[in-house]
């Protein structure tokens, strides 16, 4: 029993982290269509960023260092979004209309940003040393919860909430929305389709800023940190169906409750082909993934 | 047109000759770069010329080179066990590996392996209708299973170091000057025949069909077509190409491992298509040679600058060059035509005057 619940505990562990990475997709790739394949590496520069403020709190700050975090986390979010707007601003904004070519170029993004990572900060992986209030864990039942890994679901769970009540509550989240279903018709109503699109990519782009903070929580950090991350996080957003949130976290807990009991049962390589093999079954059912918006056009 | 075969043909002759006037060294690199050319024209004929963008041929690839390495290390051993599954302490030949020691099956099965794969794959995404980008991703994904399945098994595919250390093939030395001349001009004829084959098939009925499913396959739907069976055919043909070039790549490099099938090799495969025009099989072939020899000059010179200049050159590709060089050549064609004809216009239009 124990271990049923803390198999249940590190799924759904896994796939808060997963959540994470995907939510920054969710929105560029899901409501606006565009492949980032430098989503990865945006994930890269907030994990670069929360070393880098760590790093100036030992030296400069060393007396309140535990609480580096909560500058860590604007930070990555703000540098990240920053990124992603200018990426918006002089590449993608001309390759909208060419999704295969968005991918290609945003790849040729991705290895220019890592190997600039590599130069600043070298190729090994360096490790970010996590706030000392977030070390141990809570003792139930006999079963230790990691408080770091608490501390990245109610991340999750706080991340999801904003992006919800931004996209469904706000004036700038309704024109988004209206700019996904109808494009065309949206700018005929007076949106400025071109300003809404570069807002949700700098949205987008800073939850992966976001992801990377989290994400220092669990290992060392280096340049390649995002490919690590970037294809199951498609998966998700693939698996999760496009243009809806709900659909994402279902795919991305699922993705994670499944990996980790097939992990435990058989191994982590064959964890990740049945994950595979199991996706592309589901799509056979399902072939626009768990929730997708209902239209009549045909592309 | 006519001043266009011609240009094939020299060109192909060059290849065939180059043992000639290279060294041993820049050979056996120019006959890995044709081993990487026969995947560029399978790749232009899913991605210029039908629109599935795949970004999982890597793994094709790599199939084809591991089927013909089983077959090379069973020889090499002689009977006994490969030296990786002696360390990794597995006791008997595993049964899947028994039939590798008959080369011809090796070779069939370095074709057929990686068609029935993508066979499988592009069924069933294309019979649902699954297409552009979420393809492409699929096919990424594919790739990440198959290096992660390679690494694990270590027992039985030599893990990250991959498969190496062969000496002979068909009782030929694998060192010697004269086998690796022999196994280039194989891999010449084999681009060769490829080539001309996909000439042959873009021309033919099948390739209209295939263009005007890039252009619109709802439309190729309409007109009852059935989509699903033409692009599942050409996607396990540049399959069995790639799985064929691996069979080369693996005799004339004498290695082949998992970081060889990784994400960003098959990435790059896209890029030699990019560079060279994806909508020309010529240009694909000068495209693969063109990026490899960068790769090659800047990896020896400047490693840093190596991965700047390859993400600068998929950015600059796409966005002012979506048709590569083969695009190049064509404007610069059409522009001396249009020069010309303004010209014979203006002459005509002075003449007309004076009379």
């Amino acid at each position: 029993m124990s271990i049923l619940i803390t198999q249940f505990f590190n799924g759904l562990s896994l796939g808060s982290v997963m959540l994470l990475i995907a939510l920054g997709l969710a929105i560029t790739f899901g409501l606006m269509g565009v492949i980032n394949m430098a989503h990865g590496e945006l994930i890269m520069v907030g994990a670069y960023m929360t070393y880098v403020i760590q790093q100036m709190f030992a030296k400069y700050l060393p007396s309140s260092i535990d609480y580096y975090y909560f500058l860590a986390i604007p930070v990555a979010f703000f540098v990240s979004a920053f990124i992603g707007w200018g990426l918006e601003k002089w590449l993608i904004q001309y390759l909208y209309h060419r999704p295969l070519d968005s991918l290609l170029a945003t790849w040729g993004v991705s290895l220019i940003l890592q190997q600039i990572a590599r130069s600043i900060f070298g190729a090994p992986n360096v490790a970010v040393l996590p706030p000392s209030w977030l070390e141990g864990g809570v003792n139930f039942a006999g079963i230790v919860f990691p408080y770091k890994r608490l501390f990245i679901l109610l991340f999750v769970l706080v991340c999801m909430l904003i992006l919800y009540f931004y996209l469904n509550k706000t004036p700038a989240g309704r024109r988004m929305r209206a700019v996904t279903l109808n494009r065309d018709m949206a700018s005929c109503l007076g949106i400025s389709s071109r300003k809404v699109d570069a807002y949700a990519f700098a949205i987008g782009s800073g939850f992966a800023g976001l992801a990377g903070c989290a994400l220092t929580l669990l290992g060392p950090i280096g340049p390649t940190i995002g490919t690590y991350y970037i294809v199951d996080a498609f998966m998700v957003v693939i698996l999760g169906g496009v243009g809806k949130l709900i659909g994402t976290i279902f795919g991305a807990f699922g993705i994670g409750l499944v990996s980790t009991l097939t992990e435990y049962s058989t191994s982590t390589t064959m964890a990740k082909v049945v994950i595979f093999a199991m996706i592309i079954a589901f799509l056979q059912w399902k072939p626009s993934g768990l929730v997708s918006v209902k239209t009549r056009s045909l592309d | 047109m006519k001043n266009k075969t011609w240009l094939y043909w020299l060109f192909f002759l060059a290849l065939f000759t180059a043992p000639f006037y290279l060294t041993e060294f820049r050979l056996s690199l120019l006959g890995k770069f044709l081993c990487f050319a026969i995947i560029a024209v399978g790749i232009s004929l899913i991605w210029g010329y039908t629109g599935i963008l795949s970004l999982g041929h890597g793994v094709y690839f790599g199939l084809g080179a591991y089927c013909m390495a089983m077959y090379l290390k069973l020889e090499d051993s002689r009977g006994h066990l490969p030296d990786f599954m002696e360390w990794s302490g597995v006791e008997k030949l595993p049964w899947f590996w028994k039939p590798f020691e008959n080369p011809l099956f090796a070779i069939f099965s370095a074709i057929i392996i990686p068609v029935l794969l993508a066979a499988f794959l592009s069924y069933f995404t294309f019979k649902n209708r699954i297409k552009g980008v979420y393809f492409s991703l699929l096919s990424q994904a594919v790739v990440v299973v198959f290096v992660t399945l390679f690494i694990g098994k270590q027992e039985w595919t030599g893990g990250t170091n991959g498969l190496t250390n062969f000496s002979t093939v068909f009782g030929f030395s694998l060192s010697s000057p004269l086998t690796q001349i022999v196994i280039y001009l194989l891999t010449v004829l084999l681009l060769c025949f490829i080539f001309i084959f996909s000439r042959w098939l873009t021309r033919s009925r099948f390739g209209r069909v295939l263009i005007a499913i890039r252009d619109s396959e709802n439309r190729v739907r309409f007109l009852g077509f059935n989509t699903t069976t033409y692009k599942v055919f050409v996607y396990s043909l540049s399959a069995a190409f790639a799985g064929l070039a691996g069979v080369m790549f693996v005799l004339q490099v004498g290695l082949i491992s998992p970081a060889m099938m990784g994400i960003i090799p098959s990435i790059e495969m896209v890029l030699w298509v990019a560079v060279g025009g994806r909508n020309s099989l010529i240009g694909a072939i000068i495209g693969a040679i063109a990026t490899n020899s960068a790769k090659s000059f800047f990896s020896e010179n400047y490693p840093d600058i190596w991965l700047l200049f390859l993400g600068g050159l998929f950015i600059s590709i796409v966005m002012f060059l979506p048709n590569g060089l083969a695009g190049l050549y064509e404007s610069f064609v059409q522009r001396k035509g249009r020069r010309e004809r303004r010209k014979n216009e203006a002459g005509s239009h002075v003449s007309r005057s004076v009379s």
